[in-house]
């Protein structure tokens, strides 16, 4: 029958290629061994704490989430790196493995724990309670009522929207922007308000009338695609504004993301000129559509994970909220990179105006999801 | 395989359709009852089997034995020294977390890895319960997920909104956890019952209604905290809250005698009521049940009701338990764990139970070992995957341990050439392949009882000589070689004029 026949078939070609991966493992294997005694000078750590645990428990994204999962953890390594610390770290799944993982961290002997997520909020909690030795660290919670030994690290991602709604609205040629989220959560909709506002400071300034599609800040209703691995419903989401005539999109929704850059890449290609406003990070260095975005709101969530062990390990831990602002720096706008001709000087230096008024308080980005600092 | 043999035969057109279904109907039958009915040996050996594998991958992703490897020819004992820390310190953590913890300072300490496996697996033994039930009464119920989150929403509702005394509250939330549960799987039940839709089919999409409902609640003040602005409910009343078995410093709690309790129901539901019976009898087979005077229909929604009751109960068991708040993942991926709970118990209770005990201690040991050994947990859920996919594939599994079939001898003697004569006609040719010299009188004599069983007797001949009977096999010398075999095949087929187009 012919399962008889392809499989004999399969076997004869098997074989060779059965010997092939063979030998290509006994080729790999013919490296010379290293001396014993291996003095790696210089590359090693610059100082050594290798007496001091820094272990970081993730939320259900994982480390590899491009978002505040990855950025966190990418802080922690590099404490481990330039601070010679040690560290554990643990991916949860679910919720329900939350309260384990943050067990078996201070079952082994960690000297900070760090917990990514809103979530892990309601279970820092009880156990940063009974665990006073041990400090804990809850990036993005936003609950309030911590023990003394919690360090929350949050951040006022309006301040930085806000400029980025600002420059959307200059920028766009049809008089409508668009912005729309993954889930409904204060970390999400904070870009959103923020967004909208820069938009409206603008109108006020200019006495001009653009529209924001996507999030309404008296109803503070909005677009979501309801979670952050959808990238079709991005795409759709984007193709909808981008028919709807909004030229620059602002997606709050990590990898979802990505969807609106297809979308707009291919609006494009069809003679649009839409733009991008990417979150989180520097979209222009960590996605491959870098030529459609004009700018990126970033929370610099790796650096504050940094300087928090940092301190730490001086001895300096603090039970007040490290808030990231564009005043520290921990949230900015990225820089235009390729569109940085297209935006005009007069801009620039009233971006520039704004940020120093929102540092000096001069003016007010007004979002009711600002944590207070 | 089925549709492809037919087309191959065209002068056996005539019986075509009635022999393609009988094949059909019941090789998917056999193949459940198959998984259902293996012994426990095979399950031992399945675990074996994936720990083995998970090894094997534990080593090829451990970096200090890729180092060694790299110079594995002027050094070996290096990666081979590598290979083996890996996987003992890896299984060594998996066990220190998960059973014992021998280098634990205090005897709280010791045991802690224990009761965390007995916690963990208690809402993974009584959802894994529901499933194995409706999985008796033939229904193929994959909507573990949202009847545990309506069972879930039901509790929080009640154990957060209403201030009772100790005792009563609990036991109102656990019986609201039962009935949100129920509801939604017995509208699975209803559906199936008088429209005739799949249950399949409706579970998956009942799940995704019940995910965004529980999200959509979670935003109104039905269910949300108090002044929170995140998807999170408020704290269940400590009177809702089931309470600590064995002291404060363990997380294991009265759930767990809630789901001995939900065992024990299960067990004797199923073999000792008359509802379990009537329900087997649905499962075996409608059609004969409704003979024989039994309301499929009503047997539908009750197996549904109950399967979706022990669903809800588990995320009551999760609020009430460990969690003590609502989120919108409360149900994880318990309802599919659960799927492969019930199968790796073969939906019978006492089965379940070891086996969501197994997994509970997997998932516990997991985190132990990628904290302290660096293992991604997700070596756990290949742990688990393998040992279902060998649990389905007992076959297999016999085949690589040399096990007897013991499938084979009655294979050989209950073939009916005229009720399946499709089925006997491929047996036919792949018995052909471990016997050698009796081809074409085991083609006429119509030699195989269905696909599955003809496969299956096929392998293990291949493998394992000593399990051919006496009566058909040549002596164990004369064993042809593949070649021979399929010569001789090649002359078979012409010899019986088949005409078949290779």
């Amino acid at each position: 029958m012919r399962s008889a026949s392809s499989s004999r078939l399969s076997r004869s070609v098997g074989v060779p290629a059965a010997l092939l991966g063979v030998s290509g493992l006994l080729l790999a294997g013919c490296g010379a061994a290293p001396e014993e005694s291996g003095n790696g000078a210089g590359s090693g750590p610059a100082e050594d704490n290798s007496d001091y645990k820094a272990c970081i428990v993730s939320d259900q994204g994982g480390f590899d989430d491009r978002s505040f999962n990855q950025s966190s953890y990418e802080g922690v390594t590099a404490a481990k790196d330039e601070l010679g610390i040690e560290m554990a770290q643990a991916e949860s799944n679910s919720p329900s493995e939350f309260t384990p993982n943050v067990n078996q961290m201070v079952q082994s002997g960690c000297d900070s724990i760090i917990g990514v997520g809103f979530l892990l909020g309601n279970t820092i909690k009880p156990i940063a309670q009974e665990q006073t030795d041990i400090h804990f660290i809850g990036v993005d919670v936003t609950d309030t009522d911590f023990t003394e030994n919690v360090q929350r690290i949050i951040y006022d991602t309006a301040e930085a929207a806000f400029l980025a709604g600002y420059l959307a609205a200059g920028t766009s040629e049809s008089g409508k922007v668009a912005t729309y989220g993954g889930a409904e959560i204060p970390t999400v909709t904070i870009f959103m308000d923020g967004f909208a506002a820069g938009v409206e400071h603008y109108n006020q300034e200019k006495g001009a009338d653009v529209q924001v599609l996507g999030w309404d800040r008296e109803a503070k209703t909005g677009s979501f695609t309801g979670d952050f691995e959808n990238q079709a419903a991005g795409k759709t989401n984007t193709t909808n504004f981008i028919n709807e005539g909004a030229d620059i999109i602002m997606p709050v929704a990590g990898p979802v993301g990505l969807g609106t850059l297809d979308a707009v890449v291919e609006a494009n290609n069809g003679g649009a000129s839409a733009k991008v406003i990417w979150v989180d990070s520097d979209g222009y260095e960590t996605t491959e559509q870098g030529e459609v975005i004009l700018t990126s709101v970033v929370k610099k969530m790796g650096d504050a994970v940094q300087e928090v062990i940092a301190n730490d390990l001086e001895g300096e831990f603090s039970s007040e909220p490290y808030v990231g602002t564009l005043e520290n720096g921990g949230v900015d706008l990225a820089p235009f990179h390729d569109f940085d001709g297209e935006v005009s000087e007069e801009m620039k230096s009233e971006l520039e105006a704004i940020k120093q008024g929102i540092i000096d308080g001069s003016i007010e980005v007004g979002s009711e999801y600002s944590p207070e600092h | 395989m089925s549709s492809t043999a037919t087309t191959e035969r065209p002068e056996r057109g005539a019986s075509r359709s009635s022999a393609q279904t009988t094949s059909g109907a019941g090789s998917s039958g056999s193949v459940m009852r198959e998984i259902m009915s293996g012994n426990g040996m095979v399950t031992v050996l399945a675990i074996l089997l994936s720990l083995i594998i998970s090894a094997l991958l534990i080593i090829f992703t451990n970096q200090d034995f890729l180092d060694a490897a790299a110079y594995f020819f002027s050094r070996p004992m290096d990666a081979l020294a590598a290979a083996w820390t890996a996987v003992t310190s890896a299984y060594a953590a998996l066990f220190r977390g998960s059973i014992f913890n021998y280098e634990a300072s205090s005897v709280t300490g010791m045991f802690h890895p224990l009761t965390e496996t007995l916690t963990v697996a208690t809402p993974l033994i009584i959802i894994s319960l529901g499933i194995a039930i409706s999985f008796r009464a033939g229904l193929f119920n994959i909507g573990g997920q949202g009847q545990m989150i309506f069972g879930a929403m039901f509790a929080t509702w009640f154990g957060v909104h209403l201030q009772l005394p100790a005792g009563i509250h609990l036991l109102l939330v656990l019986i609201m956890g039962i009935l949100g549960g129920a509801l939604w799987g017995s509208v699975v039940g209803a559906l199936k019952a008088w429209t005739g839709a799949h249950e399949v089919i409706l579970t998956i999409m009942l799940n995704y209604v019940a995910i965004n409902l529980v999200t959509y609640l979670l935003y109104t003040p039905v269910l949300q905290a108090e002044g929170s602005t995140n998807p999170v409910s408020d704290a269940l009343e400590p009177t809702a809250l089931f309470p600590p078995l064995i002291g404060d410093s363990f997380r294991l709690n009265w759930g767990f005698v809630v789901a001995i309790l939900a065992t024990v129901f299960a067990w004797w539901l199923l073999s000792r009521s008359t509802i379990g019976f009537r329900l087997r009898a649905v499962g075996a087979n409608p059609t004969a049940a409704r003979t024989a005077g039994i309301s499929v229909r009503s047997m539908y929604i009750t197996a549904m009701a109950i399967s979706g009751g022990l669903a809800g109960l588990a995320g009551m068991a999760q609020v009430s338990g460990t969690e003590k708040v609502l989120n919108t993942d409360v149900a994880g991926s318990f309802g599919f764990d659960a799927i492969t709970v019930a199968l790796l118990g073969r939906s019978n209770p006492i089965g379940v139970f070891f086996a969501g005990l197994l997994f509970g201690a997997l998932r516990a040991g997991g985190v132990t070992m990628q904290v302290e050994t660096g293992v991604p947990i997700d070596i756990v859920l290949v742990v688990q995957s393998f040992i279902v996919l060998f649990i389905a594939a007992p076959p297999l599994v016999r085949t690589i341990f040399r096990l007897p079939q013991p499938g084979a001898l009655k294979a050989r003697t209950s073939a009916d050439p005229v009720t399946q004569p499709l089925a006997a006609g491929v047996a036919a040719s792949t018995t052909a392949t471990a016997d050698g010299t009796t081809h074409a009188p085991a083609g006429a004599t119509g030699d195989g009882a269905g696909l599955a069983d003809a496969e299956e007797e096929a392998t293990a001949d291949e493998a394992d000589v000593s399990s051919t009977p006496p009566d058909s096999g040549p002596p164990l010398g004369s064993h042809p070689t593949a070649e021979e075999v399929h010569q001789d095949e090649d002359a078979r087929r012409r010899a019986a004029g088949e005409g078949e187009q290779l």
